[in-house]
């Protein structure tokens, strides 16, 4: 009886050491509320996290042709930097076109890359309204918008974009 | 000294392994024993005639004193260079690649200072005290590291290549480019790195049951981000703070980077500064308008994450001339994102008859692996090639196949077979088969 006692306190100590070492170092600190609020800037098909606010093509022109014409054309034609329109229906052509307007599968991402990313000589200078209604101005030189159309946190996850069924989930998540 | 044809003859047809020369490495060992041993004689007389006669100047001279760094001899700097690439210009001088140059380089690990730069708006200038990782999302405690906790956690060490999925791009285009290896394929390096199992981090955090993707952000000027499998990120990623026993080089994410072994290279997000759980992908930009591979009928595939199986002869290759028959040692690098490779041929007449490289060790998962094959050149043009196939069973295309199973422009995962034409002067060059 004594050994057996003795056995298991044994194995006790040799398991809380063993969950000791397991469970160090915890040096990570509580994140609060408003400091995850100011980074969690990614905004997903559902729109989640869309900020308040809105715009229309009809201001996004103005924005556009003061931050981002210079590098991407006037029409949005591309040179020297990316072309954001044309391309639909060639994607299986001898000559893809891949835009936002042909390509991109949710109008969210390009809200979410121009807020991160864009303009590329300033990025994260765009007000939310601006990123509003530079979304909207380039989905409107694409024809999928119309130019007074508000995009804001409502409409935006609600635009179809013409090769929303265009993609094969490789990734094997389910 | 005149050379014995008959028996180099019998030589090449004892150990003939494929056409065009491919012979035994053991044959091509066993002749260099012997070479050795004859040079070491002449050397020898000469020694006993007058000894500084035959010494360099080099050795009669101090040589330089210590230094605290060091560099490549300036006689091989001019050849240790990334080839830069930068294709939107002044307009966006941060967003293009640096590729390593891998002809110039033997072994399997990456000078830190040749690993390949892919950027999307140039390298952040990071002060670490600044610097600190949020983990956030599904979890059941958002947390937040400064550098200095990181630091603090126990570390693992993991080889792996990282490769960029663009790398080779310019074989997906109609006509060969007359370019080197490092040019062509030199968006792959392999380093030692060393850091914090994310599953640790995640752990730490407490994962909800429902997650299944996270989100990894980095600190730089494109705020890139990449959605990862939740069961990859709990397998074997590494939240990497040390590079070949250095911290992490600026170019490679300063003070903190991902590394995600076999994924394709833009997953591995560097500067890493957020990590959101959720249970479903981001869908941002670049993993859908870019690294989503375009078939011919106009879908285009997303989350191809794992590397093909690859390899490249790197001597001789593009650019370099062989001087005359003789032997010679192909040698090359050949790799998986799915596992250890087991098995490069090589062939030198085309794909037609194929002989079994040596590979070197240590062969390890998802690593740069080295072979080589004995060749006895006879000054004829030949078409040289390599071919891997991984422990999953994964064997290289060759040009068509691969060109056959895209869209018209995909630029995106071209692992086929790279083939090295050298004709009657010993020029290589680029060449698709
Ligand atoms: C200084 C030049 C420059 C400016 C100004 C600029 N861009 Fe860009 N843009 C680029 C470059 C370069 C890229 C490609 C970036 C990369 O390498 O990932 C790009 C990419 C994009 C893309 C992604 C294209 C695709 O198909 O993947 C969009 C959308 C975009 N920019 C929108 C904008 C908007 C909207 C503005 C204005 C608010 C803007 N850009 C201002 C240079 C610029």
């Amino acid at each position: 009886m004594r050994i057996f006692e003795s056995a298991t306190l044994l194995l006790l100590i040799v398991l809380n050491a063993n969950y000791a070492i397991a469970d160090e170092p915890r040096l990570g600190r509580p994140a609060t509320a408003e400091e995850i609020a100011v980074i969690d800037i990614s905004i997903p098909p559902s729109g989640k996290g869309l900020p308040a606010g809105s715009g229309n093509a009809v201001a996004g022109e103005d924005v556009y042709a003061q931050k981002c014409a210079s590098c991407h054309a006037v029409d949005g034609t591309g040179k020297p930097a990316d072309k954001l329109v044309g391309g639909i229906g060639s994607l299986d052509s001898a000559k893809p076109v891949k835009t936002v307007g042909s390509f991109w599968p949710y109008a969210t991402t390009l809200f979410d890359y121009i807020r991160r990313s864009m303009p590329l000589n300033a990025p994260m200078t765009l007000t939310d309204d601006e990123t509003y209604a530079v979304t909207a101005y380039v989905l409107f030189l694409n024809d999928i918008v119309s130019k007074e159309q508000s995009v804001n946190a409502k409409s935006l996850p609600r635009v179809r974009m013409p090769n929303r069924n265009g993609f094969v989930d490789m990734s094997g998540v389910r | 000294m005149k050379r014995k044809p008959n028996r180099i003859a019998s030589q090449l047809k004892a150990g003939r392994v494929a056409a065009n020369g491919l012979i035994d490495r053991r044959v091509f060992l066993q002749r260099g024993a012997a070479t050795g041993l004859a040079l070491a004689g002449g050397i020898a007389s000469g020694y006993a005639a007058n000894i500084g006669d035959n010494a360099k100047p080099w050795q009669k001279t101090i040589g330089a004193p210590m230094s605290a760094g060091g560099s490549p001899s300036r006689f091989a700097q001019e050849k240790l260079k990334r080839g830069v690439l930068q294709p939107y210009g002044e307009i966006a001088p941060g967003s293009g690649a640096s590729m390593t140059p891998i002809h110039e380089l033997h072994g399997t690990i990456t000078p830190n200072g040749l690993h390949f730069e892919r950027h999307h708006n140039g390298v952040p200038d990071i002060d670490p005290a600044q610097h600190k990782l949020t983990i956030h999302g599904l979890v059941k405690r958002p947390l937040v590291f400064d550098m200095e906790a990181l630091m603090r956690y126990p570390m693992v060490n993991r080889i792996c290549f990282i490769e960029c999925s663009g790398n080779s791009f310019f074989n997906t285009f109609a006509k060969p480019r007359p370019l080197p290896a490092g040019m062509i394929h030199g968006l792959v390096s392999c380093t030692e790195w060393t850091g914090i199992p994310l599953s640790v981090l995640l752990d730490e955090a407490g994962v909800d049951a429902k997650a299944k993707w996270i989100l990894a952000e980095g600190a730089d000027a494109a705020t890139m981000g990449r959605s990862i499998p939740l069961s990859k990120a709990l397998d074997d990623v590494i939240v990497a703070l040390y590079q070949n026993g250095e911290p992490v080089r600026p170019e490679q994410g300063y003070p903190v980077r991902l590394v995600i072994p076999g994924f394709e290279g833009n997953t591995s997000i560097k500067w890493l500064h957020r990590i959101k759980v959720t249970d479903r992908p981001l869908h941002a930009r670049d993993e859908t308008s870019h690294y989503t591979d375009l078939l011919p009928d106009g879908k285009a595939e997303q989350f191809t994450f794992v590397m093909g199986v690859k390899s490249v002869i790197t001597r001789p290759s593009g650019g370099m001339t062989i001087w005359r028959d003789g032997f010679y040692e192909i040698s090359g690098l050949a790799w998986s994102g799915a596992s250890k490779i087991r098995r490069v041929e090589v062939s030198a007449d085309g794909g037609k008859t194929w002989g079994d490289a040596y590979l070197h060790g240590p062969i390890l998962d998802k690593s740069l692996t080295r072979f080589s094959m004995a060749w006895h050149w006879n000054g004829e043009p030949v078409q040289l090639q390599s071919r891997a196939t991984d422990e999953k069973g994964r064997v290289q295309m060759t040009h068509g196949q691969w060109m056959a199973k895209y869209g018209a422009g995909q630029r995106y995962h071209y692992n086929a077979m790279q083939t090295w034409a050298v004709n009657e002067h010993g020029e290589v060059s680029n060449a698709y088969l």
